[in-house]
C-alpha cells in the first residue's frame, strides 16, 4: 500500500515516474490490470493513481456514499498539488468521476482524458445506455468487457486472499456508488459545457458495454473535445493495448496540454 | 410472553404459482415473464391457499405468510394482503407475516400504517416480520445492495418509534429516510407493539437479532447448520444481559404426516418441491457486490460464486452435500429439512431435531408447498393438529 494522502484518509494505490502530475481514476474492477499503463505513463509523467475510498485497501471514510463525495475528495488532492496543472486521466467509472470533478473546477486541471467514460445519460427512460453488469450473464459481462476475455482475466482460484478482498471490494464501491441511477448522474450532462479544458475521448471500438457512438456523444457534448478508437478492444482498451493509448495520450498531450 | 407453555406452531405456505413451472427451467424468479402466470388459475389458487389459512384457526394452528417478487415460486409479493383478509376471518390464531422487506421498501410509515391497521382488525394478534430479503430481492426492489443492512435497521428503527410515538408528529432526518410529520393512524393494538420477528441464516445475523432481543425464524438451514446460529442467538443475549427464552427462536419445517409413513412421505415429497425450486435464478442475481461482506464475497470469488456456494449449502448429517433440486424426501428428513411420516414418525423427529439445537419455541411449519393439492393440504393440517399438536408439550 503506497499510502496517497489526501483529505487526512490514506488511499491504496501507486505514485511512479517522473515528470508533470498525472492523475489515473480507476474503473469499477479489474483496478490491478491497469499496472502496464500506468508503467507506460510512467515514463512521462509522474503517474498517481489512487484505489478509491472502499475499494482496494483503501478505506470508506464514513458517510461516503455518492460520486459527489469523491469528487470533492480528488478535488482536495488537485488543491495540494504544488507542480503545475494536472493531467487527469479516467477509464469507465473513474471517466465519469472525471467529469463530476471538471463541472466543478477545472482551476487545477491542464487536459483531460475520458477511456470509455460512463456518468452520463443520453437516451430516452426505457432504454438503456450502459449495459446492466448486475443483470447480464457474468460470460456475456466478459465478452461485452474484453475482445480476448481469456488473455486479461485473472484466475480468481489462484489469487491471495488479499487480492481476493481488494477485487470484492472494488466492486462492492462501485456498486454503492453507481448502483441507482446507474452509473450515471441525471444531472451532470447540463454541466459538461463546464469541462473548459482540452479533452481527449478514447474509446475502445469493441466495447460493449458503451458503444463508442455514446462515447461521440460525449464527446460533441464537450466544448473542446476529440474523439479516437482504439482498435481491438473493449471497455477497458488501456488494459488490452495499453501501448496504443499510452501513444495517443502522449500525442494528446504534446499537441494539446497547457503547461 | 407464552414462557413455560407448549411451542407454538405456524402454517406457512409461499402460494407457488407451480402451474407455470413445467414451462421454466434455467429460472424461476427475476427475468420469467408473467405471460407464464394465468390470473384465472391464479384467482383459484389464492382462494385455496386462504382457505386453508382459514382452516387453520378451527384446528389451532398459527399463520405464517411472507413475500418474493417477479417469482413463480411465490405468487405472495405483499404479505399484509392475506393477512389483511385473515385478519379478519380468524378469530383466534396469531398471525405472522415473516415478513415485511423493509429495507427494500421505499416507505417505512406505509409499512407501520400496514401493520397496525392489520393489529387492530385482528384485535392485537399480529406479530410483525422484518426480512432483509434473498439477493434475488434486490433486483425487483432496485435497492442499492452496498446499502441494504443499513436501510433495513434504519427503517426498522423509524417503524417502530412510528408505531410507539402517541403524541403527535415527530421528525425523522435520517440517511435514507427523511419525514418531516410521522404520525401514525392507527396506533398498534398491542402494547407497546406487535412481537417483532426477523428471519436469519448465519450466526452473524442471529447476534443482531439477539442484541435487540427481537424473535428470529430460521429456514431451510437444516441439522447442519441452526445448532450454531441458535448458541450465538443464546450467548449474545446473554452478554446484554437478557436470558434468551425459547419463544425467541423458531425452526421452520417441512412438514408432511399421514396415515401410513407413505401417505406422510408423499405428501412431504409434494411439498418439497418448495426446496427443489425456490433457488433456481440466474447466477448473476445470486449475490449483488454488496449483499455479503466483501470478505464472504473474496472466498466466493475463489470458490467459484454464490451459486457453488448455495449447492452445497444443503447437506445430511454427516456433512454431504445434497443437490436441492433433485432433493429426496429421504435426504431432507436426514438433513433436518423436513419431519414426515405418520405422526409418531413426525414426532420423533421434531423431538431428535429440537434437543439437537437445543430447543425452540416455534416450529414454522411448511404444511403447503410446491403442487400439493388442497385436500392432501388440509389432511396433512387436520392431522397434525389432531396428532402432533397435543404432544408438543412434551417437549423441552
Amino acid at each position: 500500500m503506497a499510502g496517497i494522502e489526501i483529505g487526512g484518509y490514506s488511499l491504496d494505490g501507486s505514485v511512479a515516474g517522473a515528470g508533470p502530475p498525472l492523475l489515473f481514476l480507476h474503473g469499477g474492477d479489474y483496478v490491478a490490470q491497469n499496472a502496464p499503463i500506468l508503467g507506460r505513463l510512467a515514463r512521462h509523467w509522474q503517474v498517481t493513481a489512487p484505489r478509491h475510498p472502499g475499494s482496494g485497501h483503501s478505506p470508506l471514510p464514513d458517510g461516503f456514499r455518492t460520486i459527489h463525495d469523491l469528487a470533492y475528495l480528488y478535488l482536495d488532492w488537485l488543491d495540494q498539488q504544488p507542480d503545475g496543472p494536472v493531467l487527469l486521466v479516467g477509464s469507465s467509472f473513474g471517466g465519469w468521476l472525471a467529469l463530476e470533478i471538471c463541472v466543478r473546477s477545472v482551476a487545477k486541471i491542464a487536459a483531460l482524458v475520458l477511456i470509455d467514460s460512463l456518468g452520463i445519460k443520453f437516451g430516452g427512460r426505457e432504454e438503456r445506455d450502459i449495459a446492466d453488469v448486475y443483470a447480464l450473464p457474468e460470460d456475456e459481462v466478459r465478452r461485452r468487457t474484453f475482445v480476448d476475455p481469456a488473455r486479461v482475466l485473472p484466475d480468481y482460484a489462484t489469487l491471495g486472499d488479499d487480492e481476493l478482498l481488494a477485487i470484492a471490494r472494488d466492486r462492492q464501491a462501485a456498486t454503492l456508488y453507481g448502483w441507482r441511477p446507474y452509473m450515471h448522474d441525471p444531472g451532470l450532462r447540463r454541466w459538461l459545457h463546464r469541462v473548459r479544458v482540452p479533452a481527449l475521448v478514447l474509446w475502445g471500438e469493441n466495447d460493449g458495454i458503451v458503444t463508442p457512438d455514446y462515447g461521440r456523444r460525449l464527446c460533441a457534448a464537450l466544448p473542446n473535445a476529440r474523439f479516437e478508437a482504439i482498435a481491438q478492444s473493449g471497455h477497458y482498451p488501456q488494459i488490452e493495448r495499453p501501448d496504443a493509448v499510452a501513444a495517443a495520450i502522449e500525442r494528446f498531450a504534446a499537441t494539446e496540454v497547457r503547461r | 410472553m407464552n414462557r413455560g407453555q407448549a411451542m407454538k406452531v405456524w402454517h406457512f405456505s409461499e402460494m407457488a404459482y407451480h402451474p407455470a413451472w413445467p414451462q421454466l427451467d434455467q429460472s424461476y424468479r427475476v427475468t420469467v415473464p408473467n405471460r407464464f402466470y394465468d390470473p384465472k388459475i391464479g384467482a383459484d389458487l389464492y382462494h385455496r391457499y386462504l382457505d386453508e389459512w382459514a382452516l387453520c384457526d378451527e384446528l389451532g394452528i398459527n399463520i405464517m405468510t411472507n413475500e418474493h417478487h417477479a417469482t413463480a415460486t411465490c405468487s405472495d409479493s405483499v404479505c399484509t394482503i392475506p393477512m389483511a383478509i385473515l385478519a379478519r376471518e380468524t378469530k383466534k390464531v396469531r398471525l405472522l407475516a415473516l415478513g415485511m422487506p423493509v429495507g427494500n421498501r421505499n416507505d417505512p410509515i406505509r409499512v407501520a400504517e400496514e401493520y397496525s391497521m392489520i393489529d387492530v382488525i385482528s384485535r392485537g394478534r399480529l406479530e410483525m416480520g422484518f426480512v432483509k430479503g434473498v439477493p434475488f430481492e434486490i433486483s425487483p426492489a432496485n435497492t442499492n445492495p452496498a446499502e441494504l443492512g443499513e436501510r433495513f435497521w434504519e427503517a426498522h428503527d423509524l417503524i417502530l418509534k412510528a408505531m410507539t410515538s402517541h403524541d403527535g408528529p415527530f421528525n425523522w432526518e435520517g440517511t435514507h429516510f427523511q419525514y418531516r410529520s410521522v404520525n401514525v393512524w392507527p396506533r398498534p393494538y398491542q402494547e407497546p407493539h406487535p412481537p417483532v420477528w426477523t428471519p436469519v441464516g448465519s450466526p452473524g445475523s442471529a447476534i443482531e437479532a439477539a442484541a435487540r432481543g427481537i424473535t428470529i425464524g430460521v429456514l431451510n438451514t437444516g441439522w447442519a447448520r441452526t445448532p450454531a446460529i441458535f448458541a450465538a442467538y443464546r450467548n449474545k443475549a446473554r452478554e446484554v444481559g437478557r436470558e434468551p427464552r425459547p419463544d425467541q427462536l423458531a425452526y421452520m419445517a417441512l412438514i408432511g404426516v399421514g396415515n401410513t409413513r407413505e401417505e406422510g412421505r408423499r405428501r412431504a415429497d409434494q411439498i418439497l418441491d418448495y426446496s427443489r425450486t425456490s433457488g433456481i435464478v440466474a447466477p448473476q442475481f445470486a449475490n449483488p457486490p454488496g449483499y455479503v461482506s466483501a470478505q464472504a464475497a473474496a472466498q466466493l470469488l475463489k470458490t467459484g460464486g454464490a451459486m457453488a456456494a448455495r449447492a452445497t449449502r444443503v447437506q445430511t448429517r454427516d456433512g454431504r452435500p445434497i443437490t436441492p433440486r433433485t432433493m429426496t424426501v429421504e435426504e431432507a428428513i436426514d438433513a433436518g429439512l423436513s419431519f414426515a411420516g405418520t405422526p409418531d414418525d413426525v414426532f420423533d423427529q421434531l423431538r431428535a431435531f429440537y434437543d439437537h439445537v437445543g430447543g425452540f419455541g416455534h416450529l414454522l411449519m411448511m404444511g403447503q408447498g410446491g403442487r400439493i393439492g388442497h385436500e392432501d393440504t388440509v389432511a396433512n393440517l387436520t392431522l397434525f393438529s389432531k396428532e402432533v399438536l397435543p404432544r408438543l408439550a412434551e417437549l423441552g
